[in-house]
């Protein structure tokens, strides 16, 4: 579905679903240089079951206008303008990695439209190494192949894709190629530059759920229990996976969203 | 920038499967069922709406399947592959996944007799028409296409003039049109050329020939490299528009990147049905296992009896890129440095009864209609793959009455070449 928000195209898919903002609503904020391709199953199941999905494309990704937005604030006012614009009053905010930080900030300073929170491979700070970051600074296409190498567990490198015939690499690396020039930089660096996660977290009100991999190399498994430990009553479950849980470990995700959402 | 973080031999063994969790088995089970008992009913629903991942039907997936699509699908740098009943199963299928009535493929002219059958006889029955170029150039690629033009198609290495495409060369054209390209890649396989790293968005096989090697069974796959952009297009509706049959479903806006593999499975395997047997993909994951050990060693064969018939008196010819002589010497050295396939094709002197000769006077190559077996093979194709071309299509596709096709095994090339000896004297002797 595409809606016009500040003058440019906004695009967010609805899980083949039907935009019905008087349902209860649950938001999927995608990672870096990613889409809203990576919801395709939990949007589906949601749809399905009577919600009112959005799985928005930040600016710059997917089928949704640029320029890239440079800071988690200013991606959390999108959604919140996105979400005004659809009449969406409440919803529940799934994150996943940049998308989770952008859940963080949204849950902390839009409490009234939060109505539960997902955090899926979290950690706050998010520091992006020297290495990466001057990857993607130089030529993204570099970084892109270092980070989906790094977003893979051991095992999920080799293979073993639970979609049947699909590759958990090159299905990541392809994705990651379709960002426009110089989006990827700009979504690592705003995630290298939110110090607000600490505050924003102590902030966050509503029940919250962090998703962790136990082969995570990106936000490793003590940072995501460590913004768990930070939000009031946050509940933590451990996937068998890297911090590409959505593909190596859709199943799970699916069931763990379905406990919060 | 796109390498696989591990080495392709490395993957040829591992890529796709781990040990069985339950059993600890390391070989890929063969998972010999026709369905899947759902979890629950809310499980079985979730599959259906595509929210879950698992396995329904082995008509639309299976586990021993699915290990052999990943294995491909990463050997080739795709998305995502079907196995389905044979190479000409994976043309069909992603013919069909891509166009209906109406729409028009642009083809190299050299290619393999069955698929030149289907394009050229049997799509234009279903208003599916193919403008057929010479395969070493690029503008004739260029000036054949249509506004309902939908594919561009070629194979690596031609069938049986043995041109070597100009990938890249082609890509560039197809794409400045917004038309995908799609290579059959079964005479080089991933190890001697990846296609989508050349440039290419689809690749099939006939997974009968070298990918299997043993030569046991029948089989195709189809790979997604997911670098085309369907909804940009604008051409191509079965993928960026609503499919009625699936609930409305838009792949490109779904499924992103891996969008035409969604679909080829999603629609073509649920509705065509020319699925793979679990069995079948078993075997064909056996010969993937020792793709890179055969493939040189099929290559070092070639090569030395390439070089030896170029220099026998009873041959007028000899087509492989890797001789000096072959009009795509220096394209097959830039394109394909590990070798450009076992198979080439010579002109005998004498003619048709020469050729005939020939075949009957070999003991070690086989007189068949196969290519990429473990054993070496030898055809007529102008009696057999190609028979139904007239003289006029003939000449085009660049086949004589006297030309022999060769598929170079692992057999010692020595034996081989005593063998062709005999072959060339039963030839010449019969001339007299």
């Amino acid at each position: 579905m595409k809606t016009q928000l500040g003058g440019a195209t906004a695009f967010y898919g609805v899980g083949n679903g039907e935009h019905a903002p008087e349902q209860p609503s649950v938001v999927f904020i995608h990672g870096s240089g990613m889409d809203h391709t990576v919801w395709l199953m939990p949007a589906r199941h949601f749809a399905r079951h009577g919600y009112n999905v959005v799985a928005l494309d930040l600016p710059g990704h997917g089928g949704s206008e640029g320029p890239a937005l440079t800071t988690i604030d200013a991606m959390s006012d999108w959604v919140s303008a996105l979400l005004e614009q659809l009449g969406i009053g409440e919803a529940a905010i799934v994150g996943h990695s940049m998308g989770s930080l952008v859940a963080l900030d949204f849950a902390a300073r839009y409490p009234s439209h939060t109505r539960s929170l997902a955090l899926l491979g979290t950690s706050t700070p998010m520091p992006v190494s020297d290495v990466l970051l001057d990857a993607a600074k130089n030529d993204d296409r570099a970084a892109m192949v270092m980070a989906n190498t790094w977003s893979h567990s051991a095992p999920g490198l080799m293979g073993g894709h639970k979609s049947p015939g699909m590759t958990l690499y090159f299905g990541g690396l392809r994705l990651l190629q379709r960002t426009p020039e110089g989006v990827y930089f700009a979504d690592l660096a705003a995630c290298n530059a939110f110090e607000a996660g600490p505050v924003r977290a102590e902030a966050v009100a509503c029940p919250t759920l962090v998703v962790l991999g136990n082969e995570d190399k990106m936000t490793g498994p003590k940072q995501s229990r460590a913004v768990a430990s930070s939000i009031q009553g946050a509940r933590v479950v451990e996937l068998d996976c890297g911090h590409a849980m959505l593909s190596e470990q859709s199943n799970a995700v699916l069931a763990a969203l379905k406990s919060i959402v | 920038m796109s390498k696989p973080p591990f080495e392709f031999d490395t993957l040829a063994l591992h890529a796709g499967q781990r040990p069985d969790a339950e059993t600890g088995a390391r070989a890929t089970p063969i998972y010999q069922s026709a369905s899947f008992v759902f979890e629950s009913a809310e499980a079985a629903a979730g599959l259906f709406n595509l929210e879950r991942t698992g396995h329904v039907y082995s008509r639309l997936s299976n586990p021993t399947n699915a290990v052999l699509e990943e294995r491909i699908a990463v050997l080739d740098q795709g998305v995502g592959a079907v196995a389905v009943a044979s190479g000409q199963a994976a043309m069909h299928l992603a013919v069909a996944t891509l166009m209906g009535a109406g729409d028009h493929i642009v083809a190299s002219r050299s290619l393999y007799g069955g698929t030149h059958n289907l394009l050229s006889y049997t799509l234009p029955r279903f208003g599916i028409k193919t403008t057929f170029v010479d395969p070493r150039d690029p503008a004739a690629f260029a000036a054949a296409i249509q506004d309902n033009t939908k594919l561009v198609f070629g194979e690596v290495v031609g069938n049986p003039g043995m041109e070597v495409l100009d990938i890249p060369a082609i890509a560039e054209v197809a794409h400045a049109a917004g038309i995908p390209v799609m290579i059959d890649a079964t005479f080089t396989t991933p190890y001697l050329c990846r296609p989508i790293e050349l440039g290419a968005d689809l690749v099939m096989h006939s997974a009968t020939k070298f990918l299997s090697g043993h030569g046991i069974v029948i089989g195709g796959l189809l790979v997604d490299g997911g670098v085309f952009d369907w909804a940009a297009s604008g051409r191509f509706p079965t993928l960026a528009e609503p499919f009625d049959g699936f609930h409305h479903l838009n792949f490109a806006e779904e499924f992103g990147p891996a969008a035409f593999i969604a679909r080829a499975r999603r629609e073509g395997l649920r509705d065509f049905g020319a699925c793979m047997a679990p069995t079948t993909a078993f075997h064909i994951l056996q010969g993937i296992e020792t793709l890179s050990l055969r493939m040189a060693r099929h290559m070092e064969n070639a090569e030395q009896i390439a070089k030896f018939l170029s220099e026998q008196a009873g041959v007028l010819s000899v087509l492989h890129p890797c001789l000096p002589s072959h009009p795509d010497y220096e394209l097959a050295k830039k394109l394909l440095p590990r070798g450009a396939g076992a198979v080439m094709s010579f002109e005998i002197a004498g003619g048709r009864e020469a050729g005939v000769r020939f075949i009957e006077g070999l003991k070690i190559f086989s007189h068949l209609a196969n290519v990429g077996d473990a054993k070496s093979l030898v055809i007529h194709p102008a009696s057999t793959t190609h028979h139904r071309m007239d003289a006029e299509a003939l000449v085009a596709a660049g086949i004589s009455e006297g030309m022999i096709r060769l598929s170079i095994g692992l057999e010692d090339a020595a034996d081989l070449i005593k063998d062709l000896k005999a072959g060339l004297r039963s030839a010449a002797k019969g001339g007299r």
